[in-house]
């Protein structure tokens, strides 16, 4: 010990003479090796920028996850399932996880056919420092991995919002692990990755124009939460009895954490950090603002008064109506959209579920089905080149991108995406709904959802009132 | 002894707790509570969906008296919560056969 105390000093000279050499380095002096050099420290700076704000956006998109939609969700349940409702989205963060690194990845971005990956890069094979150029050629190909695995995480959080306060702990972590195997997996392939049949930007056959997750996210969560929630059937007691909210100051930070992390999702999948993660975000905080408006006026107008859930609910659904067209539209159609999905799905939720009868408990449906697919139409009209020339002629010239750039075929490619992904959706979703159904069984028995998931799933409350005893 | 159990508005607890103080009152348990009498209740909206809440937040009073102090604190709090509109509350009375204070034992009006 005291020998190294002593040898200090030395070592901090050498380690102060070792960096005044490497900055007092000479220069080649040959002209070409110069800017090759320079040429490559700009490179370097631009990665480093880039993948600065990436891992940042990674971590604002798992925010929403959780504390966000575990928030959201969890305020609008009854108070006996609280912690249960939480911990659909927590389970997400940990079991996703998981299955991402063994196989989902590379079953999502891996080289495959037009519809699903191939295992080239199970247990994160050649995932490493070096990034593909095909996804960005500036960021390490890890940090898109796990920019894309908060996505994954996320998007069957969403899900729960159908089945919540009556659906087992077990046959959830069940169906959320097959779920991300047999719908989000292809999905996001198809838009997203290499060779994928609705890839716009590598030259898919019916390119849809999805930049941040409306079809892969929004629609492929909201459409599967609706055949959750006929599948498992409507709550008990519901609609004759009160299932009112327990705190909608839960609901309402959880909204305003996923507005914010809302930035990293959709900035954030410019995969990069230059002027069109600006537009993107740009879009994003538009949107949401005329949606909040627009839920809380429609509701201002039907029921006599604004609501804080029907702001927040608002504001929530023009983020998701948002999130397709985010890296595509300007500022202005950004707010036109917010306002479309604010009323929409203010309607859904008020007026369609109602008429039919079905109980989507947190209406992922309503918002995030009927929002996504708000967004990813309105995607098609309003995208233009000007803002993201993401169609290229031989020559690198770009293409018009929306009906609003005179591209009107593009509105049928959308359409195409949509349908696609309902599809799937549906298909997928009661297929593993079945087998669930069929192993373990999906819903809890009418006794425990009368005293609630917290209790009977796991064996605690999420409020409880101790007597101050000493 | 008497005791009243008087259930008024949220609001008016303050006015209430402070006006029987002033009259001698020495303890009281106060629990908040949810009922209605005649008032009817009121409908809150969420997501659209309605909802009557007929049973409203009141504040329930619980309190002993030496017989003696029973007219002024009726008084007391008649005055403190009365607004004149329907919801005001009630108070309710009923015969205490005794009372034990649990420190020392002493009982009847003594204990209060």
């Amino acid at each position: 010990m005291q020998l190294v105390r002593r040898l200090l000093p030395f070592l901090f000279l050498i380690l102060l003479a070792g960096s005044l050499t490497a900055q007092t380095a000479p220069a080649p002096a040959d002209p070409a090796a110069q800017i090759a050099q320079l040429q490559q420290q700009v490179a370097d700076a631009k990665g480093s920028a880039d993948n600065a704000w990436m891992l940042v956006s990674s971590a604002l998109v798992l925010m929403m996850t959780g504390p966000g939609l575990a928030l959201f969700y969890g305020g609008l349940v009854r108070k006996k399932n609280v912690l249960a409702t939480m911990m659909q989205s927590f389970a997400m963060m940990a079991l996703i996880t998981v299955l991402w690194a063994i196989v989902v990845y590379s079953l999502c971005f891996g080289s495959g056919n037009s519809f699903i990956g191939g295992i080239s890069h199970a247990f994160l094979r050649g995932v490493g420092a070096q990034p593909d150029p095909d996804y960005s050629a500036t960021i390490p190909l890890q940090t898109f991995m796990i920019y894309q695995l908060m996505f994954a995480i996320i998007t069957p959080a969403l899900i729960s919002g159908a089945f919540a306060e009556r659906m087992k702990f077990s046959a959830m972590v069940l169906f959320m692990g097959m779920w991300s195997l047999l719908v989000y997996a292809p999905m996001a392939h198809m838009v997203w990755g290499k060779g994928g049949i609705l890839n716009a930007s590598l030259g898919g056959r019916f390119p849809t124009l999805d930049f941040a997750g409306g079809t892969v996210v929004h629609i492929t969560s909201g459409v599967s939460a609706l055949v959750c929630a006929t599948y498992l059937g409507r709550r008990l007691g519901y609609p004759k009895e009160p299932m009112m909210p327990h705190s909608v100051v839960l609901s309402f930070i959880g909204a305003c954490l996923l507005w914010v992390g809302w930035f990293g999702f959709n900035a954030g999948s410019a995969l990069s950090a230059g002027a069109l993660a600006t537009s993107a975000f740009v879009a994003t905080h538009f949107a949401a603002a005329t949606a909040a408006i627009g839920w809380a006026v429609a509701e201002w107008i039907r029921n006599g008064k604004p609501s804080a859930l029907g702001a927040i609910s608002g504001c929530v659904a023009g983020l998701v109506a948002i999130t397709p067209a985010s890296g595509f539209v300007g500022p202005m159609p950004a707010l036109l959209i917010g306002l479309v999905a604010g009323v929409g799905c203010y309607l859904m939720v008020a007026k369609v579920k109602a008429a039919f009868g079905y109980d989507d408990s947190l209406d992922a449906f309503g918002v995030h089905g009927a929002g996504g697919t708000i967004g990813a139409l309105l995607t098609g009209v309003f995208a233009t080149k000007l803002i993201n020339p993401i169609f290229k002629d031989a020559q690198g010239n770009a293409l018009p991108s929306g009906m609003i750039d005179g591209n009107y075929h593009q509105i049928l490619n959308q359409a195409v995406g949509v349908t696609i992904a309902i599809v799937l959706a549906v298909v997928g979703t009661y297929i593993i709904l079945r087998v669930v159904d069929f192993a373990i069984g999906v819903r809890v028995p009418a006794e425990q959802e009368v005293q609630g998931l917290d209790l009977t799933q796991h064996g605690e409350e999420g409020y409880y009132w101790e007597v101050s005893l000493p | 002894m008497t005791k009243l159990e008087t259930v008024i508005q949220p609001s008016k607890f303050e006015a209430v707790k402070d006006a029987l103080i002033e009259i001698g009152v020495e303890g009281m348990t106060v629990t908040e509570v949810r009922g209605h009498g005649r008032q009817k209740g009121h409908t809150e909206f969420y997501r659209g969906r309605e909802y009557t809440v007929d049973v409203l937040p009141k504040v329930k009073i619980e309190t002993v008296l030496p017989d003696r102090l029973v007219d002024s604190a009726i008084q007391a709090i008649t005055n403190a919560a009365r607004t004149g509109k329907i919801g005001d509350g009630k108070i309710f009375l009923s015969r205490i056969d005794d009372a034990i204070r649990i420190r020392n034992d002493e009982r009847g009006e003594t204990a209060l």
